[in-house]
């Protein structure tokens, strides 16, 4: 399992934008992956879910995947949440 | 399907129109003038050409002679000129009206006769006939295309469902009709843009309109087998749903925040691309595509208000956060 702990730091939070960012890159990769803010985990695959989530600027959140491709899949979406989802 | 039809004078009296459409048109003479082409759906009052101004004369135009005409065309007559007439009958005028059901001399039927230009008459006043005809005749030669898709009205919205053959387009068609809703044309949609604006489809042939073909079942006689109340001749098309095979590559919408826009004949309409795979009810889908439609219209946007809703409660959390200087 991989794991890493990145922050939220577009203004605006995860919103619908980025919540299909997030969910479009979880896709590609077989592995399951979650994101983990305090004690929830969810699934990044589910749109819903990581609305729900509520994460909003400066929350930590950590993306943890199983599977065959789990340290591309982290690679990826800690990079989406280094670029702001390329927002601002 | 640039290539436009021949309209010629006689498609004109042939044209099926009712109550505050129909020109009342009747053939005085020049009946072998009728195979003549109407190329424009313009309109022209002859009356500086009667008298003798040739200039920037719209000959191609239908011409129309109200009270002022014939009234000149009389003094004309009484006067013993017709040079002018006979110059007027060179032109290759497509016809010539004459309205509040007023009757032409006998010299201008012998030149409208001689010329092969057809006569007709109407019992309208001149204005009136003149608005029905423009409306009649931007009708006609409204930009048209056909596409291959069925549409449906759902809901009041009217769909065109396109996609390739073998995807489903009758297939959901059918499970719409079944549903109460109605069906306008399949296979082959002939689309007419009314107004510059709007986007009217029908179905290429009354003839064999409403029939469709199911896979398995053949060809199947909509209004005989769901009645008339599960059809419909045409409908403005609203929006378009583009059926195509579940492709794993592709990433469709998951929010529809965006709006996603088709161009037919320089219109715009919103398009939905739906993809299709075992297990997903696409007539569940069109239908509520059609209703999420209305609602647009009606001005709620259900996505971008609940992502207006998620923007105002991340920023609350946020606000919070910094407050109690804690996450929760």
């Amino acid at each position: 399992m991989t794991e890493r702990e990145v922050t939220i730091t577009n203004r605006a939070g995860i919103h619908a934008r980025p919540a299909a960012l997030i969910v479009q890159t979880a896709g590609k990769f077989a592995s399951r992956v979650h994101l983990k803010k305090g004690t929830d985990a969810i699934n990044a695959k589910s749109i819903m879910g990581i609305l729900t989530l509520g994460a909003s600027y400066g929350t930590p959140i950590v993306i943890t995947a199983e599977g065959a491709d789990e340290a591309e899949a982290v690679e990826a979406l800690a990079r989406l949440f280094e670029k702001r989802f390329e927002e601002e | 399907m640039d290539e436009k039809r021949r309209f010629t004078v006689l498609d004109l009296l042939d044209l099926e129109l009712r109550e505050h459409n129909a020109l009342d048109l009747r053939c005085l003479g020049g009946r072998k003038g009728l195979v003549r082409e109407i190329t424009v759906p313009d309109i022209n009052r002859p009356g500086l050409t009667l008298s003798g101004f040739y200039e920037a004369f719209g000959a191609e135009r239908i011409q129309i002679f109200g009270q002022g005409e014939c009234a000149y065309l009389e003094k004309l007559a009484a006067e013993g000129r017709s040079d002018t007439l006979e110059r007027f009958f060179q032109f290759p005028i497509p016809c010539c009206v004459f309205a509040n059901s007023l009757q032409p001399d006998r010299i201008f039927m012998r030149l409208a006769e001689a010329a092969d230009c057809p006569v007709l008459q109407t019992e309208l006043s001149s204005s009136e006939f003149s608005s029905r005809l423009l409306r009649v005749l931007s009708d006609v030669f409204a930009p048209q295309t056909t596409i291959h898709g069925v549409l449906v009205e759902v809901f009041g919205i009217g769909i065109l469902l396109t996609g390739d053959s073998g995807v489903g387009k009758s297939e959901t068609a059918l499970e719409l009709i079944e549903r109460g809703h109605r069906l306008v044309a399949d296979d082959v949609v002939e689309i007419r843009c009314v107004n510059g604006n709007v986007l009217m489809g029908q179905g290429a042939n009354k003839v064999i309109g409403h029939h469709m073909e199911i896979r398995g079942l053949g060809i199947i006689n909509v209004t005989h087998l769901f009645g008339v109340g599960a059809i419909r001749d045409k409908k403005q098309i609203q929006l378009v749903c583009d059926l195509e095979l579940w492709d794993p590559e592709k990433v469709y919408d998951r929010i529809g925040t965006d709006e996603n826009l088709t161009e037919i004949l320089d219109v715009k309409v919103p398009k939905l691309d739906i993809p299709v795979k075992p297990g997903r009810n696409i007539p569940v889908i069109v239908e509520t595509a059609a209703m999420n439609e209305r609602l647009k219209k009606m001005g709620y946007h259900s996505a971008r208000e609940f992502n207006q809703n998620i923007l105002r409660w991340l920023e609350s959390e946020s606000a919070r956060a910094v407050y109690f200087g804690q996450d929760d």
